[in-house]
């Protein structure tokens, strides 16, 4: 039985952990106006680092402590310079979608180097615990309590007393300003960079060791826990990060406490959205304080969308339609059948994100509740099958309408942040709700696609379903984009405080967006689960959120054609290359980056 | 050999500027000669702080040159451009708000390396500002309008410039700063800086400056020593938007 004061050790050891990442984002978004989201692959980069260099190369600690935070600021600075330094003029959330994107290609050339198996990270300390009061502490916790502070005076001093610290501060209060003062803000932009990597790599190497375990899932979780610790403080508020930090460890460790372990991350979150909602600008923002810029949330990059004539798009529906009556393999049909459920989401997050401009990054979690909705309606009530889906539809409409709306009034980045944090709440909600979700063990044998009575078994059959839904979707957002609803998206999207001038309700567009979006979501969420017949709450996750972005950015934000021809592109690509399943993550993370650079219009162009 | 003393300091010379599509200058030439004032008037949207920004490498022209002391400004960045010598006092005066008076003061001289001459030209700041003396550890953005502008000024001297431009200095200012802040620029300019200054404000622009253009739609429309355009009608014209007045 452990004591109070060990949870309360425990959160604040967390909490250190924690601030060493968060404060990181929070320098970069003093100075950028970015929330880093390849923070965690550093991290991880940190972590594997810290195990070659004490398993491998046996170095000691002190050491290794500083081979572990020059190579990860390398990596930072690497980032800076080839990632994000081209985007300077692009669109504000390009440089988001960027360390996006190199947070995938990171990760997964970890996970290659290194096989996705844990690892284990032995700490090079003396294993015992010294009673203080009621509870015990070790002198990992005292190694980590001190690097967390040895890292917060050290950052005090450059910030307050060296002439680059000055620059960053500047840099980071007027960045326009800090030029005229003859500031480089590239080089203030580098030190900041390779700082917060190292401090992020040091960290990872931390956690590895304090769980004596480091894999590579760690990266993801860092980011959001960063993330959350960094907006809970003020996004790029140092000090705030540090405390918003220490206060998320001690949330999460009190959590753990009364309700176990599989709630700290549901903690953590539900931090988060109160925090988004309630107070935005962190909990240590003062009123003087000017809300962030506008970060107008769009990546629309203006372009004139490929007219397609009419007549092509029929041709291309009938070739389709007719071609599971030709001699193809089951291979191609299947893969189709893939491209199609994507094209579904993909339609629905093109809206969102790119009618109305609300970049979704938990778009996942639409799935996921189309798909329990449909299992358990007819596992347990024997609602028939394609009822069933309709009705999971209609709750992803529900329920993704109704989870994101308090969020409504936040605006681009926040508007991911909250997306990314609602999402990854679904899927702890999914986890822990055993008595209906059957939490971790997840739900099996849900019945197969069926239809008026009949069974949907041959592929043919689950393609001409799957296509003709996908189909009657698409021409429904057609429609629904071509009315006098379109433009008033589009209003919102381009300007919203025009838009509410102009007497636009935000709420209620935003609402009929997510309401429709939502259902095409929950529809293709709800096929899956059939199609699979087993499903748990990994099936859908962050990565497909990220993917389904990557899929209407190629084809276009906002195109509904594009959406369609992003999810064949991307689905189907590595297919026809026949590329190793391992190797494709890494490739749509680089599709991402290289889109964001070079083709933010994306395949057909926004609209 | 030219006499060095007689070219101009700054000089902009058939600019053409745009904002994507939209032209912002026409064949904008623009000289400022050495220890002079010279302000740029305008009404809204005629192009004035895009010339600040030219200035500054802040926006870079479509073609057209800029050069500062005979040398071109146009492959440079705002940092290198600063350290050539040209120093700004922004629109809005844009302080670093949560940073400190002193701190604020002490960025102007971020580009000088010589840490005793700069604790000197401190000194010589509150003897030229004396207000801001008693300021000093204050947050910037706790100042009223006209401290600020003080700051902001005294923040541009500390780099020791060869010129400043300043975009409208006097806007939101009570009148009482006002022809402060117009005595200042007088005064500074005395001590060999010279000043080039965008102001909406032409009556007051012309009481202390040398030279005047008055910009329209991005094309300089009149131009002359203060004094002949103070009473010209055409100035007011101009601002007034008078199709055909100029």
């Amino acid at each position: 039985m452990s004591s109070w004061l060990d949870y309360t050790i425990n959160g604040l050891i967390v909490g250190n952990v924690y601030a060493l990442v968060a404060v990181g984002l929070a320098l970069i978004f003093g100075v950028s106006r970015l929330i880093n989201f390849a923070q965690g692959s550093i991290y991880l980069v940190g972590a594997y680092i810290g195990w070659v260099a004490v398993v491998q190369l046996h170095t000691p600690l002190p050491l290794t402590i500083i081979v572990v935070a020059v190579a990860a600021a390398i990596v930072g600075l690497i980032i800076e310079r080839f990632g994000l330094r081209p985007l300077q003029n692009s669109v504000r959330i390009a440089p988001l979608l960027a360390t996006i994107g190199i947070s995938f290609v990171l990760d997964q050339l970890v996970m290659l180097t290194f096989s996705p198996n844990p690892r284990a990270l032995p700490s090079q300390l003396p294993d015992v615990r010294f009673q203080v009061g009621g509870g015990t502490i070790g002198p990992l916790d005292l190694l980590i309590a001190g690097v967390g502070l040895t890292s917060a005076l050290l950052l005090f001093v450059f910030l307050r007393y060296s002439k680059l610290g000055w620059a960053v501060r500047a840099a980071s209060q007027d960045r326009d300003a800090a030029m005229q003062m003859g500031v480089d803000v590239n080089r203030v932009n580098q030190a900041v960079f390779g700082i917060a990597a190292a401090l992020g790599g040091v960290s990872g190497m931390l956690v590895g060791m304090y769980y004596n375990q480091i894999d590579t899932a760690m990266s993801l979780q860092a980011t959001l826990k960063g993330v959350v610790a960094e907006v809970v403080g003020g996004a790029g508020n140092v000090p705030g990060a540090v405390i918003g930090s220490l206060l998320l460890g001690l949330v999460e460790s009190y959590g753990v406490a009364v309700f176990g372990t599989s709630y700290r991350n549901l903690f953590a979150f539900l931090l988060l959205v109160v925090v988004l909602v309630l107070r935005p600008n962190g909990l240590f923002a003062s009123a003087r304080q000017a809300p962030p810029e506008p970060l107008t949330g769009t990546f629309i990059a203006p372009s004139r969308p490929v007219r397609i004539p009419r007549w092509a798009l029929l041709v291309a529906a009938a070739i389709f339609a007719i071609l599971p009556l030709f001699p193809v393999s089951f291979y191609v049909l299947q893969t189709l059948i893939n491209a199609w459920l994507l094209g579904m989401l993909a339609l629905s997050l093109t809206l969102v994100a790119g009618s109305v401009g609300q970049v979704s990054l938990g778009h996942a979690a639409l799935l996921a509740i189309g798909a329990y909705t449909s299992a358990l309606l007819s596992l347990n009530f024997s609602v028939p099958v394609g009822f069933a889906i309709i009705c999971g539809g209609l709750m992803s409409a529900a329920l993704g309408t109704a989870l994101i709306s308090p969020s409504f009034r936040l605006r681009g980045h926040y508007v991911s942040i909250a997306t990314l944090a609602i999402g990854e709440i679904v899927s702890l909600v999914i986890l822990n709700w055993e008595s209906v979700t059957r939490g971790p063990i997840g739900i099996s044998g849900i019945p197969p696609l069926s239809l008026f009575g009949y069974d949907l078994i041959s592929p043919n059959s689950i393609y001409w379903f799957s296509f003709v839904v996908m189909v009657v979707l698409a021409l429904l957002q057609g429609r629904l984009l071509g009315s006098h609803l379109g433009r008033s998206f589009r209003a919102i999207r381009d300007d919203d405080i025009a838009a509410r001038a102009y007497g636009l309700s935000l709420n209620r567009y935003k609402s009929l967006a997510f309401i429709f979006g939502g259902f095409a979501a929950g529809v293709s969420g709800g096929i899956a689960a059939h199609l699979y017949s087993y499903i748990n709450h990994e099936t859908f996750n962050t990565q497909q959120s990220i993917l389904a972005l990557t899929v209407v950015i190629l084809g276009g934000l906002g195109n509904v054609v594009g959406a369609i021809v992003g999810a064949v592109a991307l689905v189907g690509l590595p297919e026809v290359f026949r590329i190793a399943a391992e190797y494709r993550i890494l490739i749509y993370g680089i599709v991402l980056l290289l889109l964001v650079r070079f083709r933010p219009q994306g395949l057909l162009g926004t609209m | 050999m030219t006499d060095k003393a007689s070219e101009p300091l700054l000089a902009l010379s058939n600019v053409n500027t745009f904002y994507g599509q939209a032209q912002v200058h026409f064949d904008l030439s623009i000289t400022v000669g050495r220890g002079h004032i010279v302000c740029l008037l305008g009404g809204n949207a005629s192009g004035k702080s895009t010339t600040m920004k030219i200035i500054l490498g802040l926006v870079k022209p479509r073609s057209g040159d800029v050069t500062f002391d005979g040398a071109s400004l146009l492959g440079l960045t705002t940092p290198q451009i600063v350290r050539r010598g040209i120093a700004s006092v922004p629109e809005a005066r844009r302080l670093f708000a949560d940073m400190s008076v002193r701190e604020n003061i002490l960025m102007g001289a971020f580009v000088r390396n010589d840490r005793d001459t700069v604790a000197q030209d401190l000194d010589k700041m509150l003897t030229l500002f004396p207000k801001l003396g008693q300021r000093l550890s204050q947050r910037a953005g706790s100042l009223s309008g006209g401290e600020q502008q003080m700051v902001a000024m005294a923040r541009a001297l500390m780099s020791r410039p060869r010129m400043i431009v300043m975009d409208e200095p006097t806007m939101g200012l009570s009148p009482l700063y006002v022809d402060r802040v117009l005595e200042l620029i007088r005064t500074i300019n005395q001590e060999g800086v010279s000043v080039f200054m965008v102001e909406q404000n032409a009556s007051l622009a012309l009481e202390i400056a040398h030279e005047a253009y008055v910009l329209q739609t991005g094309k300089i429309v009149l131009s002359g020593p203060a004094r002949a355009l103070k009473d010209d009608p055409r100035v007011r014209d101009a601002y007034l938007g008078g199709s055909e007045a100029a």
